[in-house]
C-alpha cells in the first residue's frame, strides 16, 4: 500500500519535472516538451490502474493551482483552454498504455512499450486534445488535426525514447516496473 | 514551492472555495452555451472588470497568466480574416478569453489548503465505496514535496554530464532520473511504513 502511492506519487512528480526541462525545437521550429514522456512512462512502468491515478494525481495538483505544466502553466485556466482535450486524455492514454503492456507479454519490452506509447500517448491523447480544440475554438476536426499535425514527429520520438527507457529500468530496476510485476 | 494564489488580497480570497468553482462551472457552461456577439462582449467586459477591481498590480498578474492563449488568439482570428467570417470569430476568441480568464481568478484568489479542504470534503464520502481519501492527501503532500527534489537530481545529473561531455545530455540522463525517482519512492514508502504507515499517519492527525 505505501508503496503504490509513494510509487504514483513520485511519478505524478516525475511528469512535473519533466515538464520544467526546457524545451527543445525540433528541426523545423515546432518546441517540443519532455512532459508528454512521463505521461507514457507512467503508462508503461506503472500499469493500466496505477498509471493512470498518477496522471489524475498531476492533473489536481495542477488544478488546484500549481503551476506543473511545461512552461510554469497551471490553475484552473488550462482546463478551461483550447488545449484542456490534451489533459483530458493523458490519463486515457495512460491507462491504455498500460493496459497495452500488461497484455502483451510476449516480445521485446522495448518494442511493446514503444507501441504502447504510440497507440496511447498519440493516436489517443491526439483524439481528445483535437476534439477539445475543435470543440473550443469552432474549427472543425479537420481543421483541428492539421493544426496540430506538426507535433506529432515530436511526440513519435518520445514514445520510442518511452520504449528505450522502460526496457532499460527493467533491466535496471524490475520489480518497479509494475506493468511487468 | 510557489502556487499560483495572488498575494494580494481581494474580498474574493474570503468567499469559500467551493461557491466559487461552483459559480465557475454556471459561468463556463453559460459562456459555452451563448453563440451571440453581445452576450460574450458582456462577459468579456464583466471579466475584465473583475480584473481591475483589486488594482492594477493584481491585474498585471491576472494578465501574465492568461496571455498564455494568445497564440491561439492570433490563429483565430487570423482564421476568420481569410475566411470573412467575423462575428463568429469574435465570439470564439470572446469566449476563449472569458472562460480561461474566469477559471484563472478562482485560481488567483483561492489558497492551495482551501482547495485540499475541498478535496477532502468532496472524497470523504466516497470512503464508504472504498477510495481511500487518506491515502490522497498524503500523495498530494509527496508530490509539492518530491517535485523540487527530482527538479534538483535532474539538474545535478546535468551538471555531471556537462563536466564529462561538450555535447548536450538529451534525453540520456531520463535514465538515471528516472532510476533515481524509482529507488527514491522505495525510501519513502519504507520510512512510511516504519512509522506505522498511511493508516497511523491518519489517527495522528485526527488526535
Amino acid at each position: 500500500m505505501e508503496r503504490n502511492v509513494t510509487l504514483i506519487a513520485l511519478f505524478a512528480a516525475l511528469i512535473a519535472a519533466l515538464g520544467l526541462i526546457p524545451p527543445i525545437a525540433l528541426g523545423f521550429g515546432v518546441p517540443i516538451t519532455a512532459q508528454s514522456l512521463g505521461v507514457m512512462l507512467c503508462g508503461t512502468v506503472l500499469g493500466a490502474k496505477r498509471g493512470t491515478l498518477a496522471v489524475l494525481l498531476f492533473l489536481l495538483l495542477v488544478a488546484i493551482g500549481l503551476p506543473l505544466l511545461s512552461g510554469g502553466r497551471g490553475g484552473l485556466g488550462v482546463f478551461a483552454g483550447p488545449t484542456a482535450g490534451f489533459l483530458v486524455g493523458f490519463p486515457i492514454g495512460a491507462f491504455v498504455i498500460g493496459l497495452t503492456v500488461e497484455k502483451m507479454r510476449v516480445g521485446n519490452l522495448a518494442v511493446i512499450a514503444g507501441l504502447a506509447a504510440m497507440i496511447g500517448g498519440i493516436v489517443v491523447v491526439y483524439l481528445f486534445g483535437i476534439l477539445g480544440f475543435s470543440f473550443v475554438t469552432g474549427k472543425g476536426v479537420g481543421a483541428s488535426t492539421t493544426i496540430m499535425a506538426p507535433f506529432i514527429p515530436g511526440d513519435v520520438i518520445k514514445a520510442i525514447i518511452a520504449g528505450v527507457l522502460t526496457q532499460a529500468l527493467y533491466k535496471a530496476r524490475p520489480a518497479s516496473v509494475l506493468s511487468r510485476a | 514551492m510557489i502556487s499560483l494564489t495572488s498575494p494580494i488580497r481581494t474580498r474574493a480570497h474570503e468567499w469559500p472555495a467551493g461557491v466559487k468553482l461552483l459559480a465557475l462551472a454556471v459561468a463556463t457552461a453559460l459562456l459555452f452555451s451563448a453563440r451571440t456577439v453581445m452576450p460574450q462582449a458582456l462577459a468579456f467586459a464583466g471579466m475584465v472588470v473583475l480584473y481591475i477591481l483589486p488594482g492594477p498590480e493584481f491585474a498585471r498578474a491576472g494578465w501574465r497568466s492568461v496571455r498564455i492563449i494568445w497564440p491561439f488568439v492570433v490563429l483565430i482570428v487570423l482564421w476568420h480574416l481569410v475566411t470573412a467570417d467575423y462575428a463568429a470569430g469574435l465570439v470564439i476568441v470572446l469566449r476563449m478569453i472569458t472562460a480561461v480568464g474566469l477559471a484563472n481568478l478562482v485560481t488567483m484568489t483561492t489558497s492551495l489548503s482551501e482547495f485540499i479542504a475541498v478535496i477532502r470534503w468532496i472524497t470523504t464520502p466516497l470512503r464508504r465505496f472504498g477510495l481511500r481519501s487518506e491515502a490522497l492527501e498524503v500523495a498530494i503532500a509527496l508530490v509539492i514535496r518530491f517535485t523540487p527534489v527530482l527538479v534538483e537530481k535532474g539538474h545535478g545529473l546535468r551538471l555531471a554530464w556537462r563536466a564529462r561531455s561538450t555535447r548536450r545530455a538529451g534525453w540520456r540522463i531520463v535514465l538515471p532520473f528516472t532510476v533515481q525517482a524509482l529507488d527514491d519512492a522505495d525510501h519513502v514508502a519504507e520510512a512510511l511504513r516504519a512509522r506505522g504507515g498511511l493508516q497511523a499517519m491518519q489517527t495522528n492527525e485526527n488526535k
